[in-house]
């Protein structure tokens, strides 16, 4: 130890690399994604495969994206819960736009990310204006998304499904682009993945290397103070806001191009699932703390646990009962781990 | 500068409402007072009769518009008055009854989903005088509760013929996935299908919500147990679902299913579907209103203590063209 002078910053102090390491928010979900892998393997053939990861890597990329963008707004100390619906608004809006408004696919796509953002800005601005909970904000606006997805869809089409996106043109070069499969060893890997990995490196630069980073970070820990120190919360908070809607259009697009047709429920519940990824993934539910990889290791887990029971042979009746148990376990392995690394630090 | 940009996102909101909504449509599914009190059967003049159809599908479900679609024609050929509610939660499906029964309606649809957290609200409604038909689910109760006849599909029957149609494919294995847990209905069709199969049949559960998810699952079942050479599933867009994982994981089963859309139709003229049941449920929706209509009018009881049955009607690649061209007008 070099605190050895009796002037020298308890701050300062060097508390070692592998502390270092243990204090990263995202270590315990490692373990726990390492230890769930591995239970799996010995229970499943096919799970450790190129097949079974590619399998269980295509649930992990959408909720991954999802994860790492509400991450983020996690750490800035808001939820929103209109970003599962709004994969679904973003879906129908595509396909209704496309097979009934006769729109060109890319330009539709491209309206409906400015439709997504619009809605991201509406959230923030009602948010960091009103300065109601973003619990209760974004609820209003997950209810009136899941009407307005019903209501419109049913007006326009007198159904409760838009069908028909494989036939409209531009169709095979925006499915290459967002829902295709690439060859990889054999198996074939979702592209989703690929996006999943870029939004990964991008989030982890943003909140890691840049001024944007610390702004996240300190608006989520205190946000009078950050503000007493000039960080422009309320445009932060914003564009997290936007951000979620953004990765939200991403996936409703890469899901409403793999199925060619969306339902007007789809999205509905998913919100808790990416908060879930995102909290076992070393995000703290009071903001502040957490990370971009941690969260996508929170959708790794999730995959695998949802594959590897079926893998396993399991009854899956019992589905759910197992993944809340897997769950709980990889929140305590976190949390444990954590609590270890910060003892360690004293 | 702030206040104007606050404008711009409450105009931007405001713009995108205006362009989202149609107001010429008016919603005419509230149940208006009815003021016939003459719950006397067979005697009821037509002009006053206002039926009520009560059902547990939620807002959206594609199902449940096409039994509401079949019960708003039924009224408007027979010139009678015919209101629907839904409500998913079994508590406010109750309520619902009860408040239908407190406006005096002349007759009663019901779909039981969950019989025993309606058996009050049902029998209070047959104490009242108000005939009852059930339809949909909730056929083992329908009697027992007071009500004049069930209309519906059998869901052991259906998946019976499911079971058969299968088995003449060369069927062995079956996976039979269901979509929602805790649903009876769906445990009974795989039973059905289990019982005239003469293989093994095994479950999967899935969530119709994430169908993306639900493929991948179809998929590492799939990759699992290379035995299965048939998957049946309950719903159409799992059924889609299930192509895509059955292609993914290049297997070679066979795939039939439950309910169907446009999309299964054309996947059954691909032939990568090899049939679809339809439970014709815009029947569920027409014919309680007619067999109503007839119990008011002229005391008529249709089905003599037995179920009258709307299915199951089987769509094959030979059908397939002509419920295409119904199933787009919403009437199948």
């Amino acid at each position: 130890m070099t605190a050895t002078t009796p002037t020298a910053d308890e701050r300062l102090v060097d508390v070692g690399r592998l502390r270092r390491l243990l204090i990263r928010p995202e270590l315990g979900s490692i373990v726990g994604a390492v230890i769930v892998y591995i239970f799996f393997t010995t229970r499943s053939d096919i799970f450790g495969t190129v097949d079974g990861i590619a399998n269980w890597l295509d649930p992990a990329s959408t909720l991954g994206i999802m994860a790492v963008a509400v991450a983020l707004l996690m750490i800035g100390g808001e939820f929103d819960l209109s970003a599962g619906v709004l994969t679904g608004s973003v879906g129908l809006m595509t396909a209704l736009l496309t097979t009934r408004g006769g729109m060109n696919l890319w330009a539709a796509i491209f309206v409906t990310l400015l439709a997504a953002l619009a809605i991201g800005f509406i959230n923030g601005m009602l948010v960091v204006r009103t300065r109601l909970p973003s619990f209760i904000v974004t609820l209003g606006t997950f209810l009136m998304l899941q009407g307005l997805n019903l209501g419109l869809t049913k007006q326009i089409t007198d159904t409760v499904q838009v069908g028909g996106l494989d036939k409209v043109p531009g169709y095979h070069a925006a499915f290459k682009l967002f829902s295709s499969t690439i060859k990889i060893g054999g198996s074939d890997f979702r592209v989703a993945v690929f996006w999943w990995i870029g939004v990964t490196a991008v989030a982890t630069w943003v909140l890691m290397r840049t001024r944007p980073g610390n702004w996240i970070f300190s608006v989520g820990g205190d946000v009078r103070a950050a503000r007493s120190v000039g960080v422009p919360a309320n445009r932060t908070k914003i564009a997290l806001f936007m951000t979620t809607a953004g990765a939200a259009w991403l996936v409703g697009t890469i899901t409403a191009l793999r199925l060619t047709s969306v339902q007007a429920n789809s999205g509905v519940g998913q919100e808790f699932t990416y908060i879930i990824a995102a909290v076992i993934g070393g995000c703290l539910l009071t903001g502040g703390y957490g990370s971009a990889i941690g969260a996508s290791i929170g959708a790794i887990i999730f995959g695998m646990a949802d594959k590897g029971i079926i893998y396993a042979g399991w009854d899956s009746d019992w589905f759910k009962f197992f993944l809340g148990v897997m769950l709980l376990l990889a929140t305590l392995t976190n949390s444990l781990v954590r609590r270890f690394a910060e003892e360690a630090r004293k | 500068m702030r206040k104007a940009r606050l404008l711009t996102g409450v105009a931007a909101a405001a713009l995108l409402l205006a362009a989202c909504s149609d107001s010429n449509k008016v919603d005419n599914n509230t149940p208006s007072n009815n003021t016939n009190t003459n719950a006397n059967a067979g005697t009821t003049n037509k002009a006053n009769l206002t039926f009520a159809v009560i059902t547990h599908g939620s807002a959206g479900d594609k199902f449940w518009d096409v039994v509401k679609a079949g019960a708003e024609k039924a009224g408007s050929d027979l010139g009678i008055k015919v209101t629907y509610q839904s409500d998913g939660s079994a508590e406010k499906q109750s309520q619902l009854i009860d408040t239908a029964v407190s406006q005096k309606v002349s007759g009663l649809v019901v779909s039981m989903a969950d019989p025993a957290a309606l058996k009050a609200s049902v029998e209070k409604a047959v104490a009242a005088g108000i005939p009852v038909i059930t339809i949909n689910s909730g056929e083992g109760s329908s009697a027992a509760f007071g009500a004049i006849t069930h209309v519906g599909q059998s869901e052991t029957v259906a998946g019976q013929g499911a079971g058969t149609a299968l088995k003449n494919a060369g069927v062995k294995h079956l996976l039979c996935v269901v979509h929602e847990a805790g649903n009876i209905g769906l445990e009974q069709r795989c039973n059905g299908a289990k019982s005239t199969l003469g293989g093994t049949v095994t479950n999967l559960q899935v969530d119709v919500s994430n169908l993306a998810d639900a493929s991948s699952k179809i998929k590492a079942k799939l990759q699992a147990d290379k035995s299965v050479d048939g998957v049946l599933t309950l719903n159409n867009g799992v059924a889609i679902a299930a192509r895509d994982a059955i292609r993914d994981a290049n297997s070679t089963a066979k795939l039939a299913t439950f309910d169907l859309d446009a999309t299964v139709i054309d996947a059954i003229k691909a032939g990568q579907i090899l049939f679809a049941i339809d439970q014709q449920q815009y029947l569920q929706g027409y014919l309680p209103i007619t067999l109503l209509y007839l119990y008011k009018t002229n005391l008529n009881i249709a089905g003599g203590g037995q179920p009258v049955l709307t299915g199951p009607g089987f769509v094959t690649k030979d059908n397939a063209d002509q419920i295409a061209t119904l199933a787009g007008q919403g009437t199948r």
